[in-house]
């Protein structure tokens, strides 16, 4: 009896299917993906049960463990008119270039007499460059004006609170203070979303 | 000689008849390309700030024009939460006396919570005016701003109806410092 041959089959198998699928994720992920900002400092945030989601419009004030404030905004042009005005107000001097620079990068904090130093750095300086947040004290609350001047540009943006959960209460109020100088009456705080517990009986 | 071996490393046996043009192979070694696609695809993913920031809202009153404008507020109605430094939590029920006595709370989930929905009850059964409950939240400066969120938290979790973040009274924070 003869042995059975069995057909030798290609050891390739065809991968066009899923070259296909991993373009198509590729691409998905590369038109969606929107890069996280730099952010000076790392923040541990408290967390809640709340839920709302601000990815868009919103001024964000971050806090860091030692009460160091951080000023961001979203929307490149809203950054652009917030520098002019600054710029006008405060007499800072910056050129094109560097009101450039500031329309693009993510949270910062320095006092104004330093932010013309900030913008000149190259990208990985400005990283290593050490921020000691906006001045908010009663003597020059210079945050007062980033605040004032950011919802002269835009009213309707919302804003948001990111605090390091280690914060004292102390630099947490002298924000809200400034805020409600400036009307801002409501606002957010950013936390880690918890599962909500069941409260009912 | 220079042939492409693109027979699958088959014989080099000339088949004997008509003569073939060479048969190359459709197939393409396709891994480097689907390295290199899943390498970007991994890339982007981790990249991808997958958590979008959860904000939770908080609003502040509006100082009214003049003192005559602040409503009274009966004692049934009136919770206060003391929040000091280390954890340090405290609370008394109606507006602040000689008699008035601090209670220990703290952050564990039962504990405010159950304070809380207990006082609501009682707040909107018996006070004057059968509105609900009205928590105050007062604390020092050296309180953890955590401390704060979590109480925000469990406002939100118990749905209470009205409260409010206070400076901490002078009388308040020697009572607190004492127990």
């Amino acid at each position: 009896m003869p042995k059975i041959k069995l057909p030798r089959s290609s050891p390739r198998l065809d991968m066009t299917p899923m070259v296909d699928l991993a373009f198509l994720l590729v691409t998905f992920f590369m038109l969606t993906t929107k890069f996280r900002a730099e952010e000076p400092v790392l923040v541990d945030t408290p967390s809640s049960i709340a839920d709302q989601i601000i990815d868009k419009d919103y001024i964000l004030l971050t806090v860091g463990s030692k009460g160091e404030v951080f000023f961001s905004m979203d929307n490149k042009n809203s950054r652009r008119s917030l520098i002019d005005k600054l710029d006008e107000r405060r007499k800072l001097g910056l050129s094109e270039k560097e009101k450039n620079t500031f329309a693009v990068m993510g949270s910062l904090g320095v006092p104004f007499n330093k932010l013309k130093t900030l913008l000149n750095l190259k990208p990985d300086e400005r990283t290593k460059f050490k921020q000691d947040g906006i001045p908010s004290d009663s003597t020059d609350n210079e945050l007062n004006d980033w605040i004032h001047q950011a919802r002269l540009v835009n009213a309707n943006f919302r804003i948001a609170v990111k605090g390091d959960q280690n914060v004292h209460y102390k630099e947490f109020q002298g924000i809200v203070k400034t805020l409600i100088k400036n009307s801002a009456h409501r606002f957010n705080l950013i936390t880690n979303l918890e599962a909500a517990p069941n409260t009912k009986k | 000689m220079a042939e492409i071996s693109s027979d699958g490393g088959g014989s080099h046996k000339k088949v004997k008849g008509k003569p073939k043009g060479k048969k190359m192979s459709t197939h393409i070694d396709m891994t480097p390309m689907v390295d290199l696609a899943f390498l970007l695809l991994t890339f982007f993913m981790l990249a991808t700030s997958f958590s979008r920031p959860h904000a939770m809202e908080v609003i502040y009153p509006e100082k009214p024009k003049n003192d005559k404008d602040i409503p009274e507020l009966p004692k049934e109605r009136a919770l206060t939460f003391l929040v000091g430094k280390n954890d340090k939590l405290l609370y008394y029920y109606g507006l602040l006396d000689k008699s008035t006595q601090l209670e220990n709370a703290d952050y564990s989930p039962e504990s405010i919570r159950k304070i809380v929905m207990d006082r609501m009850v009682y707040a909107k059964n018996y006070s004057k005016d059968h509105q609900g409950l009205f928590v105050m939240i007062k604390a020092t400066e050296d309180a953890r701003y955590k401390n704060i969120v979590d109480i925000f938290d469990e406002m939100n979790i118990t749905k209470a109806p009205n409260y409010a973040i206070m400076d901490i009274l002078p009388e308040e924070k020697k009572m607190l410092d004492a127990k």
